[in-house]
């Protein structure tokens, strides 16, 4: 699909400290929803879908002190995309040393726009074990599905224009906290 | 990324690294899992194209296509037209036809892949041409020293025997001079002429006495003696090459602790190396066996899996 320009106009959507409530809600969702996060995995989608799981656990620890086991799934491999492109580095694949066999797991992803990454993470869990149950977690959904999927935890909606873009910084990767709108502004 | 994997000289130390990086994001993939398969190759077909015996690198080459779900064609020059007498460049537009999206080509002419890699359309990998190259050995050696040793730039390599007629010898010097080690080879003067060992790198040393390099070096790789050099005088005897360039017990122990012993095998056990040496934990021959798997899908995955 077509990229905004590099130059193109940005508008800010989160902010740090907005950012940092947004993660305290989802935790707080998924302790309600999980009843207090026992038996569950969270497993961060590299680049940014892994430290947002890290901080999701954190969370999760300092509201009930319950330690949620987390780890990172690299889907490269299971893209649809793949040999569209040129070929990709590969990112981390960590599960935590208690697998995920008959645990609920939780996809940790920073944006949800068509949902083939989610489509990719589901096959590649496919091949690592047997969760009980799986479930999705992300902090922007940005809309335009291509396929039916969708996220049990939203940190924000976004509406946004095709050619738009939605860009998510985070501390432990770009430096900062931000999540910028880029692109198709009036 | 390049396209073809014909020397180690295609790599720059970036393309190197990635591989390396991406041959342990595979190992972690495949270790201890349900399913040791990875889609990434599905619907690709990757062509074992072997003119010379080989049990390690076939099987390596074959067990990584498979865990990315390529389609493999072993194709051995024993049993085939080519014993009817085809040429390389009929059988190469045969599975140009036959829409081979990678050769893995083993030849006993140096230069074979190059060749090969004009008339296909697919990638090109050499798996041992001649007395010229074996890139991906080299690639896995780099990868085992990494992995014991946790660098490259600065580690003190030396590379013992027949380092004139070693393809091994010739790709582990590209690669690892690439990547910033300090290569030294070791081995009777008839088998490392100057000429050849200034060609291959400026920065590679040359010493004719092993046991003042064993005390300096990080890694010692011996080479193997193919028995057919034996009679064409290379060296007096058998025993007198042994005792001067083999690896044995008290050689083993002038290395410093940390040192590790390597060996592309197959291994002449009592000859080039003791057998108490090639078992000892410092050595890494197992696991360089082990680790060539990995290092292979990632040389298959990052030429085939893009664009």
């Amino acid at each position: 699909m077509a990229q905004p320009r590099a130059d193109a106009p940005s508008k800010i959507i989160l902010e740090g400290s907005d950012l940092h409530r947004v993660v305290d809600r989802i935790a707080h969702q998924i302790l309600e929803k999980t009843s207090g996060a026992t038996g569950t995995v969270l497993l961060g989608i590299p680049t940014r879908g892994v430290p947002l799981a890290h901080r999701l656990a954190a969370r999760i620890h300092a509201f009930e002190g319950v330690d949620v086991p987390v780890g990172s799934l690299d889907i490269t491999l299971y893209r649809d995309d793949l040999r569209m492109r040129a070929t990709r580095a590969l990112g981390k694949t960590e599960l935590p040393p208690g697998g995920i066999d008959g645990l609920r797991v939780i996809l940790v992803d920073d944006v949800l726009f068509s949902g083939r990454s989610v489509r990719a993470a589901l096959d590649a869990l496919n091949d690592i074990g047997r969760p009980s149950s799986v479930q999705l977690a992300v902090l922007v959904d940005r809309g335009h599905r291509q396929l039916p999927i969708r996220a049990d935890y939203v940190g924000k909606n976004i509406p946004t224009a095709l050619a738009e873009s939605v860009k998510v910084t985070l501390t432990e990767v770009d430096g900062s906290d931000e999540v910028r709108l880029i692109g198709g502004l009036s | 990324m390049i396209r073809h994997l014909r020397s180690a000289a295609d790599l720059d130390a970036a393309d190197a690294t990635l591989i390396l990086d991406t041959a342990g994001e595979m190992a972690s993939l495949t270790g201890g899992r349900e399913v040791k398969k990875l889609p990434a190759l599905r619907g690709r077909t990757v062509v074992n194209l072997f003119y010379e015996d080989s049990t390690r690198t076939r099987i390596s080459f074959e067990a990584a296509a498979k865990r990315l779900s390529a389609d493999v064609i072993n194709f051995s020059a024993k049993g085939s037209s080519v014993s009817k007498g085809e040429s390389l460049k009929d059988t190469a537009l045969t599975l140009q036809a036959m829409g081979a999206d990678a050769v893995v080509i083993r030849h006993p002419a140096s230069g074979a892949p190059h060749r090969l890699a004009e008339w296909v359309d697919g990638s090109v990998v050499n798996a041992g041409d001649g007395t010229h190259e074996h890139p991906t050995q080299a690639l896995l050696d780099a990868y085992t020293m990494r992995s014991r040793m946790g660098r490259l730039d600065g580690l003190r390599v030396a590379i013992v025997g027949d380092v004139l007629h070693s393809r091994v010898a010739r790709s582990n010097v590209l690669l690892l001079t690439t990547l910033g080690a300090q290569v030294t080879l070791v081995g009777p003067p008839t088998l490392i002429p100057l000429d050849v060992a200034a060609a291959l790198s400026e920065k590679t040393q040359v010493s004719y006495d092993l046991d003042a390099v064993v005390p300096d070096s990080d890694v010692v790789m011996m080479l193997r003696v193919q028995s057919e050099r034996m009679q064409d005088s290379y060296f007096p005897s058998a025993r007198e090459y042994s005792r001067r360039y083999g690896l044995d017990v008290a050689r083993l122990r002038k290395m410093p602790e940390h040192a590790i012993v390597m060996h592309p095998g197959p291994m002449n056990r009592g000859m080039e190396i003791a057998p108490e040496v090639a078992d000892s934990p410092r050595s890494t021959i197992v696991e360089q066996v082990a680790n060539g798997v990995s290092v292979r899908m990632a040389v298959l995955y990052l030429l085939l899996g893009g664009k």
